[in-house]
């Protein structure tokens, strides 16, 4: 690919492959070995008050600015333009719920970092890798709001999807439009970056509840019943997180 | 019909003495780790009191337990499947550490460490929570023996319900120990609040588990007891709750709270019933009548119907023999001197309680009555309201009349075993509550004189196809040895089928079995009830 440095390479092609890669490995490698360790990881215990609101504002805020990346990176252009939609609306569309979403997920992260910080019973309970993952989501968060507040609402605006949602459709199909990515304004780089390094640590981090979000509870039956079996004994070389020793840190 | 079977336990509460034994044994065994130091699967309140957590009663603030909608069909009080998953990211109905106790220890090395001197180093209470400087202000045993009660007990939410006002002056007072483990409910509200679908009851016994690798923190299940016997380990994210034991129970022992309890006043026995008959019992709409209710669903071992068809449904013959032997439902059914705990929670509790007649014999004689004279005691049990519409919010939710019946019967054996003791005749006449000698005679045998195996009948796990399947894995092992779990560094020899469990020691020349592990720890002397037939020489007490 000529015009396009190692160091660029590294960055929108290599890093992104590495992320994806530790992303689905490493939740392989976790849910078969690490089921007890599998779990939100709730502070509610210790500290409820602030919670009861950073809580529900945080994951709605989320999986409204989660919507928001499918309608604007995933969707082609050209398919909005198919149905109908002109630039210009789409355009406020994007900088106004996106402005609405970024607004829940600031204020929703501002107190759960808050509380995470300043309430010694939470703090006490925090892990290094929840710090990282908190650091790099706390920049994906910043980042993003400085795109869609700073340059899709107060900003000239900035046609992210002729230049980003290239790239990173491109990344899925093994035809990346690196230099579409590379001379994007910086902010936008940092947060592509950092989003790649938040997919990375995903499995490793308490971010995989996620995945366990229970819909199947709307049907099974209340009352569960199961049959006495013997345990399987752990895998080999995998004695599983199990209950700590006394005084082991977190 | 669908029989299943249930071990299930009575507490003999006028026995209890509140000494904590069960609740430090239980504690030792399983909650002694980091994470759990407020956990209490097993912990004793003293009542009147506000209890552990702090009004934990009251299902107008924790939302625990089920409720009838409109149509009259079960719902669960802490609201729809879709409403919890909406609201899964904070939830409002959980109790905090404060309504617990915020844990603490305290730093025993500065004592050791502290220089010479004249003064007599002093530690304070450092958070277990934070390791800082703390000051304790509530915990689980606050209000022992009604300490603090004038200020706090009112707010009882028994208390609450009753409509005379309730003084608490230590001349008028009533008090008696309320020891609570997981009620082992035959319709779990905790079950049905899990989304993630990791906590179940077992088949075999009914003992109600939380997969610990199945549990996902969403703690529902924690608000949706209303007993909160549910708990959140805050170390590991998980939920934990009372096993019943099940280890030993598997084996045929008994829990380790009734085992060790110097009051022997802890009952277990299996009790059959009828799985489909549950729901329908529970949503019975008057909560009053859910303890009749309840009875109904129990089945009689006795009924030969009631057993072959237990048999035809796979119930093994010796546990279908345990059931017609089980003291749990002697003293439910056929005695009716034990009550259910607070059956307005629609849960179906299966943990049963005779309720403490010593109190009332107290202020009989308080108010100048003779306390040994059976129509004295009969005449307090009408005259008392208070304690009686106590009692009656703690078991029957409300309705006096099975309370006063099963305090008549207790009072009843006490005077017809007397007139026996002293070969008199009988002043009085069993038939008034509803007995005969000989119903008094065996109630007497049960809750005084009981022996061991007398009062745990406890059958052991037919395991032999799940001891085949451990077996053939080499590795296997006991899944609570890992590091730092509860059996950690306890022997048993991989594959080891379960029924020998702890069993195979030295056997003494009472008839009492010891066991050494391979650090040459003893464990706890246990009676080899599943080896050994019953009789007097086999069958001494182990404690």
């Amino acid at each position: 690919m000529s015009g396009v440095s190692g160091f660029e390479l590294f960055l929108w092609v290599i890093l992104p492959y590495l992320a994806l890669a530790t992303f689905v490995i490493g939740h392989i490698w976790r849910y078969r070995y690490d089921q007890f360790g599998w779990t939100s990881r709730s502070t509610q215990l210790q500290e409820k008050r602030w919670l009861k609101w950073g809580s529900p504002i945080f994951h709605y805020g989320t999986f409204a600015a989660i919507g928001g990346h499918v309608i604007g990176i995933l969707i082609p252009e050209s398919w909005t333009h198919a149905i109908g939609i002109p630039e210009v609306a789409y355009r406020w569309f994007s900088a106004g719920a996106g402005t609405l979403a970024a607004v829940l997920v600031i204020v929703g992260v501002v107190i759960l970092a808050g509380r995470r910080l300043f309430v010694t019973r939470v703090r006490a309970t925090t892990s290094p890798v929840d710090w990282l993952a908190l650091i790099l989501l706390a920049i994906v968060i910043v980042m993003g709001i400085a795109e869609t507040v700073g340059v899709g609402l107060l900003g000239g605006g900035y046609d992210y999807r002729e230049s980003v949602a290239l790239w990173f459709r491109g990344l899925f199909v093994g035809n990346p439009d690196v230099r579409a990515i590379a001379h994007a304004p910086l902010i936008y780089q940092v947060h592509a970056t950092a989003a790649w390094a938040v997919i990375a640590v995903w499995p490793f981090s308490r971010l995989v509840h996620a995945w366990s979000y229970p819909v199947w509870y709307l049907w099974r039956p209340f009352v569960v019943y199961r049959s006495r079996v013997a345990a399987r004994p752990n895998e080999p070389g995998t004695s599983g997180r199990r209950w700590r020793k006394i005084g082991t840190p977190y | 019909m669908r029989i299943m079977a249930q071990v299930c336990m009575v507490m003999n509460i006028d026995k209890c003495i509140g000494c904590h034994t069960c609740t430090v044994t239980c504690k030792q065994t399983w909650t002694n780790r980091p994470g759990t130091e407020y956990v209490y699967f097993n912990n004793v309140e003293t009542k009147p009191g506000l209890g552990y957590p702090a009004r934990y009663e009251d299902q107008e603030q924790w939302k625990g337990g089920w409720e009838l909608d409109r149509k009259g069909r079960l719902r669960l009080r802490g609201g729809s499947r879709l409403k919890r998953l909406a609201t899964i990211f904070y939830n409002p109905d959980l109790p905090t550490i404060d309504d617990y106790h915020d844990p603490f220890t305290y730093d025993y090395a500065s004592l050791i460490t502290a220089p010479a001197g004249t003064k007599a180093p002093s530690v304070s209470a450092r958070s277990a929570l934070t390791g800082r400087e703390m000051v304790p202000n509530w915990g689980t045993n606050w209000e022992d023996d009604l300490a603090g009660a004038p200020e706090r007990a009112l707010a009882d939410p028994n208390i609450v319900a009753m409509a005379e006002k309730v003084k608490l002056d230590f001349e008028s007072v009533f008090m008696f120990y309320l020891p609570r483990i997981c009620e082992h409910c035959l319709n779990p509200s905790c079950v049905a609040s899990c989304p993630s679908g990791a906590m179940y009851k077992r088949e075999e016994d009914g003992i109600v588990l939380v997969d610990q690798d199945r549990c996902r923190g969403w703690r529902f299940c924690v608000s949706g007891c209303p007993y909160k016997k549910v708990y959140f380990n805050h170390r590991t994210g998980k939920a934990e709750k009372c096993t019943l034991c099940f280890p030993r129970i598997e084996a045929g022992l008994p829990t380790i709270c009734s085992e060790t309890c110097p009051g022997r006043l802890r009952y277990l026995g299996l009790v059959l019933y009828d799985a489909d008959a549950v729901t329908a019992a529970a949503a019975t709409p008057d909560p009053e009548d859910l303890y009749e209710a309840q009875l109904q669903v129990f089945l009689d071992p006795s009924d030969p119907a009631v057993a072959a068809e237990a048999e035809r449904q796979g119930i093994a013959h010796d546990w279908i023999a345990a059931a017609k032997r089980s003291p749990a439902y002697a003293l439910i059914v056929r005695h009716r001197v034990a009550l259910p705990l607070h059956p307005e929670y629609r849960t179906m509790p299966m943990v049963w309680y005779v309720p403490p007649l010593s109190p009332v014999a107290d202020v009989t004689a308080t108010a100048g009555y003779d306390e040994t004279s059976p129509d004295a005691i009969f005449a307090t049990i009408d005259a008392l309201r208070i304690p009686i519409e106590y009692l009656a919010n703690l078991f029957t939710a409300g309705r006096i009349g099975p309370v006063r019946d099963a305090l008549r019967r207790l009072a009843m054996v006490r005077t017809v075993m007397r007139a026996n003791q002293l070969g008199q005749a009988p002043t009085v006449d069993p038939g008034d509550v509803g007995m005969t000698e000989a119903d008094a005679e065996d109630l007497f045998r049960l809750l005084a004189i009981a022996r061991y195996e007398d009062r745990y009948v406890v059958p052991p796990a037919h395991a032999e196809n799940a001891g085949r399947l451990l077996a053939q894995h080499s590795l296997g092992g006991c899944s609570l040895d890992d590091e730092g779990g509860p059996g950690m560094g306890g022997a048993g020899p991989a594959g080891e089928a379960v029924p020998g469990f702890h069993l195979r020691g030295e056997e003494g020349a009472d008839g009492q079995v010891t066991r050494r592990d391979d650090k040459g720890r003893v464990h706890l002397r246990v009676t080899e009830t599943s080896l050994s037939p019953p009789g007097p020489q086999a069958s001494g007490p182990s404690i």
